[in-house]
């Protein structure tokens, strides 16, 4: 496993180099692609990218929750969860990749 | 939402360039995404969300229809962890 961490400017420099714009333009447009997919998740919209995968919201039922220190039980509210499924496009290209067939 | 309409909706954002080009401006980054989990990388995008690998080791799998047992091999996963950010904005700007 190599375990290098990629961020934000490794992926402006593929926008860079893919179709010539300046780097700020670059970082700018990286920045708008995970706005654009956050908003939609925070309107409660899935997103779906194709031979990537998809982001869905699921919804949590509020319950009762425990804290295992203390033993005391605390209320946890309904809220919003965010799971991600990796396309078979993807799951196929990371093992092929880690030469995992 | 689709690829088809992020893509769109960003050519809309950057009315200088072709929508060809944000379609490939999209896809690169996809790519390079999952490159990165191929070659066993973390990809940290803070407030969004971490992109990472986690090996599943081989094991025995039972077909649940027939209860008959077959060998799935060690395989790589994709993993998503949704970032602090985006995770308390699902919660507080959209409502429940």
């Amino acid at each position: 496993m190599a375990g290098k961490t990629v961020t934000r400017s490794d992926l402006s420099e593929i926008v860079y180099n893919a179709v010539g714009l300046s780097r700020s333009e670059s970082a700018q447009i990286v920045e708008t692609v995970l706005d654009e997919i956050s908003d939609a998740l925070i309107r409660g919209e899935d997103v779906k990218l194709s031979s990537f995968g998809s982001f869905l919201v699921r919804h949590k039922n509020g319950r009762m929750g425990r804290n295992p220190k203390t033993g005391e039980e605390v209320p946890i509210d309904p809220r919003r969860v965010l799971s991600f499924r990796a396309s078979h496009v993807l799951k196929e290209k990371i093992n092929k990749m880690a030469g995992l067939g | 939402m689709i690829k088809s309409e992020l893509i769109v909706k960003i050519a809309e954002l950057y009315p200088h360039l072709y929508q060809r080009d944000v379609e490939t401006i999209v896809n690169q980054l996809l790519d390079e995404i999952g490159d990165a989990m191929g070659r066993g990388d973390r990809v940290e995008l803070r407030g969004f969300g971490t992109f990472s690998v986690k090996q599943r080791e081989a094991r025995i799998g039972r077909n649940p229809r027939t209860g008959e047992s077959v060998a799935v091999a060690k395989k790589h996963a994709p993993f998503f962890k949704t970032g602090k950010d985006l995770r308390d904005r699902m919660n507080r700007d959209g409502g429940r």
